[in-house]
């Protein structure tokens, strides 16, 4: 009921605001059905943390501890999202770059994204999961090529066909593991063999080699949505192309989706082969991924930009704690996937807010914002402050027991470039950021920041740390979501 | 079990498949590519038509007539309005010549036996020995993928690397279930759709869509 819920109320918000022309009651129309589709995953999460697994659809949706935690995560980025698009379309309108009508297809592809994430999620079959993360592919490129720039209409070029390449590979990937299933004997046919339980019940039967074959095409599929190297290419021209808060979306949940798929794979893979294969896929694509970030974030000029090769190095160490797998090791690479979204799309969100009101994303063009605008730039400091993963904010804790996870399992060793990487990153951002937060810029008298943009993003960042400092109103969701990826 | 003059019908289409993978290497008329990939979306329908007649599987029999009508028709098509737009557009300076093209698609045909002998190993009958030729497809799109410099081959490229994998699914496991299937059919058309708006919208603004001309996103 709640399950099924969840994708009727943002499709159809996405179909009103198609059809209505677009004007402010519309916007909030839309932040509304994205606050009822975190209400109801709350819902959901609580049922699920005392380990009851919802379906619906005629079994054709399933929501354990794993899929609610994630679907919170949709949730709350959707409506931090949702809330900015509002000033993002009124401001495009007032500059009459575009009409109410462009604003209709920009909401209503933004609501059917949101769908096919929570689509996604829920799908009890890996072969439909597969169609909806392509489905999200389809919804974000015209809307990562929303502003009809050259450069905006090269990024998603390149988005589009890489992604589909990619995500091309993990059908092979999945179409090999059904063809493994299909030779365990008594496994069930039709259209259930695809069943994550009945695929997990069954993985110790699976043909080890066949899996392994699977297994890489998936992870190299996946791992392009993911944003993991060597196939991060186009991330950050997607991500800095993008209207911001499709950017939140994208760099705060869309990669992490794909990272679901993932980990769902995993206890496949992991119950057919033993952790080591796993392991060793995602531990050489983490520490890539890390050294991509920490190699090109200094030579960044653009804010969007240093914002998304920092996507890639929180991939990257979501794919070392999951190599881990250990209980704690997954139970801090979850608070890390909701702990990396909200300062993610703080951070997008805000750098949105900096390009309307100073007129560039530029690093160079952009000084002593914390005097000038003492809100935004106080918003956008504490965010880095967070995504640096400094306390209290929860990325701290996350990393921290993600490390411990990697220590405890004999990957200390990886660990430890892990965090040699992250110490260039973070000089790097010190440098850019406080040019940008500080530098030596024109004087000028302090100006307000808009409540529409303040609150939500104060709001996100507050919840952002209040996790790291007690975790308690997740500790048993996230237990139990653990429990599920490690058996 | 499959044999006889249905195991004919299935050799010589997946043949066909991979035949067609090979031809696009081949030819630099662009034009020619979209009858190319018309040609393997009926040898891969008349594939699924096969199995589904010989197995008696009517979602197959669906599956079969849905792949003819998107794979067959209604993608070649699409392609074919954008190469329209733009008469006698060639494929005029590939990053590898076609010589040497042809050189590396057999090494990608000897890698695919080489690999797909651990599928062979878990079932050895007719049908999964034909799996190299979907593989071998999928390497080749992928060689196109990379070596191409034209919107509308790198789209070739794509929709060769989803059909040597819809014919490996066919081959390996009949199709995957029906929904997924539909599911999958329907993304592919999508994500055709969507390049070929851009590539249309690029050739408007820009009057040309060769990709390697669009470096202005680069670090």
């Amino acid at each position: 009921m709640i399950v099924s819920a969840l994708l009727a109320v943002p499709l159809a918000a996405g179909v009103l605001a198609a059809a209505l022309p677009w004007r402010r009651a519309v916007g909030w129309a839309m932040a509304l059905a994205d606050a009822v589709v975190l209400g109801l995953g709350i819902a959901l999460a609580a049922q699920a943390s005392r380990h009851h697994v919802a379906s619906g659809l005629d079994g054709a949706l399933r929501a354990d501890a794993l899929s609610a935690f994630m679907v919170v995560v949709i949730g709350v980025i959707s409506l931090l999202a949702s809330i900015q698009s509002i000033r993002y379309l009124e401001a495009e309108i007032a500059r009459g770059e575009h009409g109410a009508r462009h604003a209709s297809l920009y909401s209503f592809l933004v609501q059917a994204f949101i769908t096919s994430m929570l689509a996604a999620v829920l799908a009890a079959n890996l072969g439909a999961l597969w169609v909806a993360v392509e489905a999200t592919t389809i919804a974000t490129t015209f809307l990562v090529g929303h502003r009809r720039s050259d450069k905006a209409l090269e990024a998603s070029w390149k988005y589009v066909l890489i992604c589909s390449v990619g995500i091309a590979l993990a059908f092979l990937g999945t179409v090999l593991v059904y063809f493994a299933a299909l030779h365990v004997p008594g496994h069930p046919t039709g259209a259930s063999v695809l069943d994550w339980t009945s695929l997990v019940h069954a993985s110790h039967h699976l043909d080890p080699a066949v899996v392994r074959l699977a297994m890489a095409l998936l992870v190299l599929g996946y791992g392009t949505k993911v944003g993991l190297a060597p196939m991060h290419s186009w991330l950050p021209d997607a991500h800095s192309q993008a209207p911001a808060p499709v950017s939140a979306l994208m760099s705060g949940v869309l990669l992490t989706v794909a990272f679901y798929a993932l980990l769902r794979f995993k206890v496949v893979a992991d119950g057919a082969l033993g952790p080591g294969y796993t392991r060793t896929l995602f531990v050489i694509m983490g520490l890539a991924s890390l050294l991509v970030a920490a190699s090109l974030l200094l030579t960044q000029r653009d804010v969007k930009r240093m914002l998304a090769y920092h996507s890639i190095e929180h991939m990257g160490l979501i794919a070392l704690g999951a190599a881990a797998g250990t209980t704690l090791a997954i139970a801090a690479v979850l608070l890390h996937i909701l702990g990396h979204g909200l300062a993610k799309a703080v951070l997008f969100l805000a750098s949105g807010e900096i390009l309307l009101v100073e007129g560039t994303s530029e690093i160079d063009g952009i000084a002593a914002l914390l005097a000038r605008r003492p809100l935004l730039g106080g918003i956008f400091g504490f965010g880095l402050v967070a995504l640096l993963g400094l306390p209290p904010f929860s990325l701290f804790v996350s990393e921290l027991n993600m490390i411990r996870g990697e220590l405890a399992v004999g990957l200390g060793w990886a660990a430890g470039l892990s965090l040699l990487a992250m110490a260039v990153i973070f000089a790097a951002v010190m440098a850019h950021g406080r040019h940008l937060l500080l530098g030596g810029g024109p004087d000028a008298r302090p100006s307000a920041t808009s409540r529409l943009v303040g609150i939500p993003l104060v709001g996100g960042l507050v919840a952002c740390a209040a996790f790291g400092l007690s975790a308690w109103p997740l500790q048993s969701l996230l237990a139990a979501a653990a429990r599920v990826v490690v058996r | 079990m499959i044999s006889g003059s249905a195991l004919d019908g299935v050799e010589l289409a997946a043949g066909v498949v991979l035949a067609g993978a090979i031809l696009a290497l081949w030819r630099k008329d662009l034009r020619s590519l979209t009858s190319v990939l018309a040609l393997q979306g009926i040898a891969l329908a008349a594939l699924a038509a096969i199995l589904a007649a010989t197995g008696g599987d009517v979602g197959l029999g669906v599956v079969a007539g849905v792949v003819l009508v998107t794979k067959g028709l209604v993608i070649p098509g699409l392609l074919a309005r954008v190469v329209r737009a733009d008469p006698g557009s060639r494929e005029t300076a590939p990053l590898v010549n076609v010589p040497a093209s042809l050189v590396a698609a057999a090494g990608l045909v000897i890698l695919s036996y080489l690999v797909a002998g651990q599928l062979t190993a878990l079932m050895p009958d007719p049908l999964t020995r034909l799996a190299p030729l979907g593989l071998a497809t999928v390497l080749v799109g992928f060689f196109v993928l990379v070596t191409r410099r034209k919107a509308v081959s790198q789209i070739v490229g794509l929709l060769l690397v989803d059909n040597g994998v819809a014919l490996l699914a066919f081959l390996l496991t009949a199709g995957v279930p029906l929904l997924v299937e539909l599911g999958t059919s329907l993304d592919v058309l999508l994500v055709v759709v969507v390049l070929q708006v851009l590539a249309t919208t690029m050739r408007a603004r820009f009057g040309h869509v060769d990709l390697d001309q669009l470096r202005e996103l680069h670090d």
